[in-house]
């Protein structure tokens, strides 16, 4: 259960080997006594990721999970910690691709498209029926502010986040009234492996500044976050920006 | 109203607002109840009383909860015990019983609790130093056990079971009514003796050296002082009013029974108004309007024992995130924990709006029953996640010094420290796995727990 004040006792990493999922399974291992379920690909750096974790402080189960394997997600979510309850899941997959092959490259599109929107749609269907059976629980999924305005720079990957977004929020509303909740997270440029390289866009942020927003949304209940918060503001002065004028700005 | 099946789940909360879960709601009869157990479904069944219970203990997340069974009273036999459903609240018990002369021997800090959740809870008040506990006043317990039978439990006949049962948080069966003792008044009224202390070690010394002089004795504190005047606070205490203390419109009517509340906080704020300005402003002025020493005040049953009872739904003043009691209990010698915990809470300057100091007596064999002979302090937070390291270190302090914290109120404790807190603890688990092995009677606090 998640205790009065935050704290979840079991959490499900799904893609939990990315720098934001570790990150916040850090964040929540602070406290003692935290069981999570690791599910990604086998491998290194799955095994790192899990030790990361135990030396934290945290008790690990390894599980493997494909994004792309959609017909094997219900059985799998089903299973997962046998006789527990997941208090919080996190939804911490995704690629972000060369934004020029993405669009041109056909294999490479629909790669994007199933690993940031089929996938996390399949996953949130499983998710939200087991939430719901269990009457609680929080469902994070991690949308980005490329979702918001879908930018011509990276619109394969803006366009799936965009999907994406809506409907972890539709599920949101779809849950009301069931016990369990979802949490939206839009960050806005963040410092991991999947951005190593890239020229930091402005108002960065680090993924540990990602799971402290997170911690703290989830202990007070809030449905739909930026990050950093000032990303807010910044999305919805964009968002209306007339589209003769966005094209010629240089983001 | 008879069961007529659920209407589907509903997301229900503590009365701290803190936790909440979806659970299917059920308004049962006494005779629906094993039907019930018998029907509940992977998930379980917990009874729920007037949700009252700071924390999560008449939650049941994707199970059934049983409402309380309908009220029902007496009638008073002569030898002063009186039958109740386990749904009656204390509220209705007192207005049957004042006219005739009679009240609750433990009542807790409000009215509105039920008879089943004061014997599961086994709430206590500000008579506990010579009254115990809720479970100490009770003559026999009926029960519908997880099996579906039912079972009238007295100490004498089944100790094992009674006293599994009182302080048992409702996981040894669904108590559906109870025979319990109650004390001879003849007033409705309190006379009351008020004393402002201006440091702990005066607030303690005062305690133990006169608590037993008076039936009730409770002493606020102050959490904003610091310093020299650390744990200022003021002391009240008193006895049930005789007839010949009562004069003018008091005296007309002795035994006029307490009423409904009379404000109502209607809807929650969007943001907590129970803010460190708010609390300090209220604590300088509450401490300062106390008199040094006032004797002989008359006051009545919902100003001397139920204040916050005038304001219904108070708890919404805390806004969305809602707020945590904690509660410690540390024998008398382990003061230094009280005082250490008060220390914390000052320097950190958490906002506390009622904080609660009392000298418990000798705690009864409840396995899981919450006093035991100390001092137990009680204070309320607003919910925040920065607390949980504070909290964290209470505990540790708490379990080194032989002490525990209140599962009625509890919504956050650290399952490992629960076995040092309560040394039954095993015997309670052993226990359900033989009255219960398909686990029928679960809650949220089972299952944070592990209980």
């Amino acid at each position: 259960m998640i205790n009065a004040l935050g704290q979840p006792q079991t959490v499900l990493l799904l893609g939990g080997t990315s720098d934001i999922a570790l990150a916040l399974g850090r964040s929540w291992a602070r406290q003692p006594g935290l069981y999570v379920v690791l599910a990604a690909r086998p491998g290194t750096r799955r095994e790192a990721a899990a030790e990361e974790l135990r030396s934290a402080g945290a008790e690990v189960e390894e599980v493997d999970f494909e994004a792309t394997d959609t017909a094997a997600h219900p059985a799998l979510i089903e299973g997962l910690a046998a006789g527990r309850d997941i208090d919080v899941a996190v939804v911490a997959f995704g690629v972000l691709g060369d934004e020029e092959q993405a669009w041109q490259d056909h294999d490479a599109a629909v790669h994007l498209a199933e690993v940031n929107y089929v996938a996390p749609v399949s996953v949130g269907v499983c998710l939200a029926q087991r939430l719901r059976r269990q009457g609680h629980g929080v469902i994070v999924a991690f949308s980005s502010v490329a979702g918001e305005r879908v930018r011509r720079s990276n619109f394969a990957y803006g366009a799936s986040k965009a999907g994406m977004d809506g409907f972890y929020l539709g599920l949101g509303e779809a849950l009301r009234g069931s016990g369990a909740r979802v949490l939206v997270v839009r960050p806005g440029f963040v410092h991991t492996k999947m951005t190593a390289g890239r020229a930091p866009a402005p108002l960065s942020v680090t993924a540990e500044q990602v799971a402290d927003a997170v911690t703290e949304a989830v202990a007070s209940g809030d449905d739909l976050i930026w990050v950093p918060g000032a990303m807010r503001g910044v999305m919805s002065g964009l968002r209306h920006v007339p589209r003769a004028l966005f094209r010629r700005l240089p983001i | 109203m008879p069961d007529d099946g659920p209407l589907g789940p509903e997301v229900l909360t503590g009365w701290g607002g803190a936790v909440r879960s979806a659970g299917t709601l059920h308004h049962p009869t006494a005779a629906d109840v094993a039907r019930r157990l018998g029907a509940a479904g992977p998930r379980g069944l917990i009874a729920r009383g007037l949700g009252r219970s700071y924390g999560d203990p008449a939650l049941n997340a994707g199970g059934d909860v049983l409402a309380p069974l309908p009220t029902a009273i007496g009638p008073l036999a002569g030898d002063g015990t009186v039958e109740v459903s386990a749904g009656t609240s204390l509220h209705d018990l007192v207005r049957f019983l004042l006219p005739r002369g009679r009240f609750v021997p433990v009542t807790p800090g409000t009215r509105y609790v039920t008879v089943g959740g004061a014997l599961a809870c086994d709430v206590h008040g500000k008579s506990h130093h010579r009254s115990g506990s809720f479970g100490d006043q009770v003559v026999s317990v009926d029960l519908v056990l997880p099996d579906g039978t039912a079972r009238t439990v007295t100490p004498e006949t089944d100790a094992e079971l009674y006293w599994a049962t009182v302080g048992g948080m409702g996981l040894t069966g669904v108590i559906t009514g109870a025979r319990l003792r109650t004390v001879p008044v003849e007033t409705a009224y309190l006379d009351t003796t008020t004393r402002r202390l201006g440091d702990l070690d005066a607030v303690l010394a005062e305690m133990v050296a006169s608590d037993d002089d008076y039936a009730y004795s409770v002493a606020w504190i102050d959490t904003d002082a610091r310093g020299s005047s650390l744990g200022r606070a003021v002391l009240s205490r008193g006895d049930h009013a005789t007839r010949d203390q009562l004069s003018g419109r008091s005296a007309a009517d002795p035994l006029a029974v307490p009423g409904p509340p009379r404000v109502t906080v209607p809807f929650v704020p969007p943001v907590g108004l129970v803010t460190r300005p708010a609390v300090r402003a209220f604590n300088e002025l509450w401490f300062h309007k106390a008199p040094r020493l006032r004797t002989g005040e008359l006051q009545t049953i919902s100003q001397f024992f139920h204040p916050l009872d005038g304001v219904a739904h108070w708890n919404r003043l805390y806004g969305p995130r809602g707020f945590v009691q904690y509660q410690l209990v540390v024998p008398e010698h382990r003061d230094d924990v009280v005082r250490s915990v008060l220390e914390q809470v000052s320097r950190d300057r958490h906002p506390t709006f009622l904080t609660v100091l009392k000298r418990f007596g000798p705690g009864n064999p409840g396995w899981l029953s919450f006093p035991t002979a100390g001092w137990t302090l009680a204070l309320d937070f607003p919910a925040r996640r920065d607390l949980a390291p504070m909290l964290d270190r209470f505990d540790e302090e708490v379990v080194a010094a032989g002490g525990r914290v209140y599962l009625a109120k509890d919504a956050r404790l650290r399952p490992e420290l629960l076995p040092a807190m309560y040394p039954r603890l095993a015997d309670f688990r052993e226990l359900r796995d033989r009255l219960d092995p398909e686990r029928r009677l679960q809650s949220d606090l089972a299952r944070r727990l592990s209980l």
